[in-house]
């Protein structure tokens, strides 16, 4: 059967979950093949088998660590190589769309970046796309070489998929570029003990309605009662209240939760780019003819700081 | 030596304004105006900022697109950028990212560099991947996705923030950089940059004049297609409350009739 590469986006060999979505997707289409690269990467082996990974090539040297993309490129153009597969799947990150890139431009191939969704199809894989602030949606294909294809995150089900998984050890030469961009040093994200925001089945944000880093607290606080990760408005960012990280919209994070709860925030063209795709919506916000409020499932019109505290309390006394 | 910075931007359509899709399912060009991409204007700002460090730098701006993409440049040179080259082409019409990269490269090199600016994605595309892909191209240091960037004596730092780590990175010239929103809020252009940009150069290119033929670009030529185009269905009204002391109540029990609690 044709087999499928999966790029694994993990750290120190924890997979990250969507690269778990990556392999539901990529069994639709062929046996899924995984790459995993850098400190921990045979670690990975358990998870990819027990989600489908019939194969795990893994690479291991200072250079995944110590220079900017490039030997990650010459890493998945050698599994290319080895593998001859049918399609090349990576996560959306940043750094992942940037490897997925270079790739096909090496490879001579198109690329496809941001899928939503995968399906199998008679000229190769076709992927469903959001356009235009999330107000279209599209299906493409790559119709030259072997379709490289960057999904985002919450597009598929995590499945249980047993399969063997077995270690391969990948044989990669850097290229003469590898070394070309060092990382002088890097600080770790603190965690914050929240979901990732990409990830989160429930999102709740704060924007401008927010007025003030400290009121940041309250968006938390009903975070923390339902499991969610917090993200902010770019009013509630660039006012400085709370970190770029957790921007949602066009300049920052896209997210696709479940539930995305909307607090204070008008709802810009820029911010529903970044929400737009949620299953389910709500809003707080003070102004009736805010925008957010066209796209919600249920809104409340009135003061976020007396009915964020209200929610909050009222989810803690139903979960008991 | 002069230090040679070229910056790529891109005209696109307003993103506040009802963009769509046009019948062939490029981007439909004609019913909302243009304008140089907002992330572009980081790009121009950093370029402007490198140049004032620097003892001698000249800042070329770059565009591939049609006609009214002098827009675009326009604005860039009236912030404060030297000189432009404009792509232009009746056959680039449909063109991906793939054959965009390919004349963004031949145009660099044609007009040469040290150091190549590119915002963060565009606001139409919004890949995100133009940058990677043209260091790839011209094969030198891909320093990407910067809050915060210079250049001293031929090597060109910067802080890319990411999902898990901040990174220092540094790479020797000549190189490709990306700049993100928080690089720093893009000046206004002044009445005197305004009226000193029509008097700077704007060099008019063709595809012969880089040795691509039409087939490399273009709709035909494009390495990906796109089959359909849906609008997104309007979400389904709502329902709405107006707060009148339970609101925060009435939300949860929207929540757990959901199920999320």
């Amino acid at each position: 059967m044709a087999e499928v590469l999966v790029y694994v986006d993990h750290v120190d060999g924890a997979v990250r979950k969507p690269t778990l979505e990556l392999l539901t997707l990529a069994r639709r289409i062929g046996e899924p093949v995984a790459v995993a690269l850098g400190n921990g990467a045979a670690d990975t082996a358990a998870a990819l088998a027990e989600h489908g990974a019939t194969r795990v090539l893994t690479a291991d040297a200072p250079e995944f660590a110590d220079y900017l993309v490039v030997p990650k490129v010459d890493a998945l153009q050698a599994a290319h190589e080895a593998v001859s597969p049918v399609a090349v799947l990576v996560p959306s990150s940043a750094e992942g769309k940037e490897i997925a890139a270079r790739l096909a431009v090496r490879i001579g191939s198109g690329i496809i970046t941001d899928a939503v969704d995968l399906e199998a199809g008679d000229e190769g894989p076709v992927a469903t796309q959001s356009a235009f602030a999330a107000s279209f949606t599209t299906k493409s294909r790559v119709s030259k070489g072997t379709p490289v294809i960057t999904v985002k995150p919450n597009s598929a089900a995590v499945e249980a998929a047993p399969a063997s998984g077995a270690v391969e050890a990948l044989s990669v030469s850097f290229s003469a570029g590898a070394t070309g961009t060092k990382v002088v040093s890097r600080t770790p994200r603190e965690s914050t003990g929240r979901p990732e925001l990409t990830e989160a089945a429930i999102v709740v944000s704060g924007g401008r309605g927010v007025n003030g880093a400290e009121n940041f607290a309250i968006i938390e606080k009903l975070a923390d009662s339902l499991g969610a990760a917090v993200g902010a408005s770019r009013a509630a960012v660039d006012a400085g209240w709370y970190p770029h990280s957790n921007q949602v919209g066009q300049t920052g994070k896209s997210v696709s939760p479940q539930l995305y709860i909307a607090n204070g925030i008008s709802g810009a063209i820029q911010h529903r780019a970044g929400m737009q795709t949620s299953k389910t919506i709500v809003a707080v916000n003070k102004d009736a003819e805010a925008p957010i409020f066209d796209l919600v499932d249920y809104g409340v019109v009135g003061d976020l700081f007396e009915v964020v505290p209200q929610l909050t309390s009222e989810i803690e006394t139903r979960k008991g | 030596m002069s230090l040679r910075i070229v910056v790529c931007v891109k005209y696109v359509p307003d993103a506040t304004g009802d963009r769509h899709f046009a019948d062939d399912l490029t981007v439909d060009r004609d019913d909302v105006d243009g304008l140089l991409s907002e992330l572009d204007e980081y790009a121009v700002e950093q370029a402007l900022q490198i140049a004032e460090e620097a003892d001698d730098a000249e800042i070329t701006v770059l565009t591939v697109g049609p006609e009214d993409a002098k827009d675009a440049l326009r604005k860039a040179l009236s912030m404060g950028a030297d000189k432009a080259v404009h792509v232009e082409d009746d056959d680039l019409h449909g063109t991906d990212v793939m054959g965009t990269s390919l004349v963004l490269a031949k145009a660099i090199e044609k007009t040469g560099y040290d150091l190549v600016i590119c915002g963060m994605a565009s606001t139409d595309g919004t890949m995100g991947v133009l940058p990677a892909i043209l260091a790839e191209r011209l094969n030198v240091p891909q320093v990407t996705l910067l809050s915060e960037v210079s250049v001293e004596d031929g090597t060109v730092k910067g802080r890319r923030d990411g999902d898990t780590a901040s990174e220092q990175l540094e790479a020797a010239l000549p190189a490709v950089v990306s700049v993100t929103d928080q690089s720093g809020e893009a000046r206004y252009p002044s009445f005197k940059g305004i009226m000193a940009a029509k008097k700077k150069p704007v060099e008019a290119l063709e595809l012969d004049d880089l040795d691509i033929d039409a087939d490399e670009v273009g709709l035909e030529g494009a390495w990906t297609k796109v089959d359909s185009a849906a609008e997104r269905p309007a979400r389904t009204a709502g329902t709405i409350v107006k707060d009148e002391g339970e609101g925060g109540k009435q939300l949860a029990e929207f929540l757990a009739s959901q199920k999320f609690i």
